[in-house]
């Protein structure tokens, strides 16, 4: 239990040590709120990699692809119901938010049984060739991209209740930020609990570890596995949607751009665990933030110095999965 | 109840089972011996389908099982505990042995017969399965495979790094299971522990059957241990 703590207990001392550095609470506040937000989304577009990697050991590099996907497919669906996104009233913009969400994550996960069924079954178990067949798959679906979507960024204005900002004092939160916070906790609650509480999670912690004696005891691990790849992919096709409306845009390279931040958190979680995910996405989320406004040039490589000094810490990541 | 014919088995470009022949009577337990790298392991992946055969036939029953797929071969009510125990180390006891139960939660009377069985999982039932020593792993392990009844077992090398007073546990625990109607066969090295619970033997040497018979005769033939397992008498009493 101890053991489990100090990851949380990093993410507090990174959270608390920011303070003096940036000085002035009202900014330090909005810094964190975006960091979080920013770590949940990363964490919708990452916890399904994990999975996908820690249970079937699999390197999907065309993860990415399913994010811009997701960020398309939404982007048009808000795009044709600009009257009820642009209306004003909650009501109104769920009635396009809710299909476009839905569009982003039934398409990605589409997307995902195809990529499992034709690309990566025949490869299951020869990372070379996994990393050669997904980069390839990605390189076909970023054309398609194009071919159906044109090469151009397409601005695409958030829904009028998602604007705007909720003042506290001096301190100014983005009323879209404390929805991702929002959806990324629910996000997390409920995929502890149908690990940690169902049987098919507890199939899944248990492929994650050792998928060849899960067979032996008698379950066909194949469909779990068809199973944790469409979900993960449908998962990236939500933080695709989360990530379109965040940027206000989408464009054809932009999951590809989030893919570096999702393996770095893959990384530095331990890969296949859910909890490290999660810990790890709220770190790296937090440390471009603050970075970003310290010291802006080394937002980027602030994130892969993260990486080496938890690898240093613990080699196989925050929260390493038994093998 | 289990039998192999010719069974051959490829590993890459190694041949390592060169036609195996035997058979596991139903309600005996049958132990398979033979020098490390004799291919026990191998015969038992093999029969599990963790290894396909390349020649032969393995029969269960009245099922051909050398082609099916590792679930299914379970699903006819064949437990496997591997060498290396195969225990989920993230995953409570509680939780390793739920998820053998493939029917849903374990019946209590027999969870009450295993705990009478191996007293240390009662203690543990909510502790990490890493965190069990290495003989209380090696409990879990056939306790997992026992959960629910099956038909077959196959166990390699349960004795594999137990203390002399554990392997004594063990041996009454087998005893125990014998008196089900489960049929069994045991990969050992443990010569003490064969004798004590074999009724019929099977002898392996580089990818090969090559001795089959009863145990307690290879039991009380020192010179035949000798020339198969190149045991010396004096180190089993
Ligand atoms: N995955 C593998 N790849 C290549 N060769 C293997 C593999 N597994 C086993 N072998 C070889 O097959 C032969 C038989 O191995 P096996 O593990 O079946 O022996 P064993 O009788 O179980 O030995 P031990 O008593 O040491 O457990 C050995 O020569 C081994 O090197
Ligand atoms: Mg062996």
């Amino acid at each position: 239990m101890k053991r489990n703590g100090l990851p949380l207990a990093l993410l507090a001392v990174l959270v608390l040590g920011a303070l003096p550095l940036v000085a002035s609470l009202p900014i330090w506040i909005t810094l964190t709120v975006a960091g979080l937000a920013m770590g949940m989304m990363i964490f919708m577009m990452a916890s399904g990699l994990t999975l996908v990697f820690g249970l079937m050991d699999v390197m999907n590099f065309a993860h990415g692809v399913f994010i811009s996907v997701g960020a398309y497919a939404a982007a048009s669906v808000l795009l044709a119901l600009k009257g009820q996104a642009q209306a004003p009233g909650l009501a109104a913009n769920l009635l396009a938010i809710g299909p476009a969400v839905l569009a982003a994550m039934a398409l990605a996960a589409a997307l995902g049984w195809f990529f499992e069924r034709v690309i990566i079954r025949p490869v299951y178990g020869d990372h070379l060739r996994q990393i050669l067949v997904t980069m390839g798959g990605l390189i076909v679906v970023e054309q398609l991209i194009i071919v159906i979507w044109g090469p151009d960024l397409i601005p695409l204005p958030r829904p009028a209740a998602l604007t705007g900002s909720f003042i506290f004092g001096d301190a100014a939160i983005e009323r879209y930020r404390v929805l991702a916070v929002a959806v990324g906790l629910a996000l997390f609650g409920a995929m502890w609990l149908l690990l940690n509480r169902t049987r098919i999670g507890l199939l899944v912690r248990a492929g994650v570890e050792n998928a060849e004696m899960v067979e032996a005891l008698g379950y066909r691990i194949r469909r779990l596995f068809v199973g944790v790849f469409v979900a993960g992919s449908a998962l990236a096709g939500l933080g695709g949607a989360m990530w379109a409306m965040y940027q206000e845009s989408v464009n054809v390279q932009m999951g590809m751009q989030v893919l570096v931040m999702i393996f770095i958190v893959v990384i530095i979680g331990g890969l296949g665990s859910v909890s490290g995910c999660f810990v790890g996405a709220l770190l790296v989320g937090l440390m471009a933030n603050y970075t970003g406004f310290l010291a802006p040039k080394l937002a980027l490589g602030s994130n892969i110095l993260l990486m080496v000094l938890v690898l240093l810490w613990r080699p196989r990541g925050l929260y390493p999965v038994a093998k | 109840m289990l039998s192999l014919a010719g069974v051959n088995t490829h590993i890459g470009q190694y041949h390592i089972l060169q036609g195996v022949d035997f058979e596991v009577p139903r309600g005996s337990l049958t132990m398979l011996l033979g020098r490390n790298g004799a291919g026990k392991t191998t015969c038992l992946r093999t029969i599990m389908g963790m290894w396909r055969a390349s020649a032969g036939r393995v029969l269960c029953g009245a099922s051909e099982i050398q082609d099916m797929k590792t679930p299914e071969i379970a699903r006819l009510g064949i437990a496997y505990v591997p060498e290396n125990m195969g225990i989920f180390a993230g995953l409570t006891v509680r939780e390793n042995m739920l998820l053998a139960a493939r029917g849903g939660a374990p019946d209590e009377k027999r969870l009450a017969w295993i705990f009478g069985l191996f007293p240390a999982l009662e203690k543990f039932w909510q502790t990490a399965a890493g965190n069990l020593s290495g003989g209380q792993k090696q409990m879990l392990a056939i306790a997992r495979a026992i959960v629910e009844p099956r038909k077959l077992l196959l166990v390699d090398e349960p004795t594999k790094g137990l203390a002399p007073a554990i392997i004594g546990n063990m041996i009454e625990a087998f005893r125990e299971l014998k008196r089900t109607d489960t049929t069994i066969l045991v990969v050992e090295q443990n010569f003490h522990f064969a004798q004590s619970l074999g009724d019929a033997v099977a002898v392996m040497d580089s990818g090969r059957i090559v001795h089959r018979g009863r145990m307690d005769a290879l039991a009380a033939d020192s010179a035949l241990q000798a020339k198969l397992l190149g045991l010396s008498l004096e180190a089993h009493p």
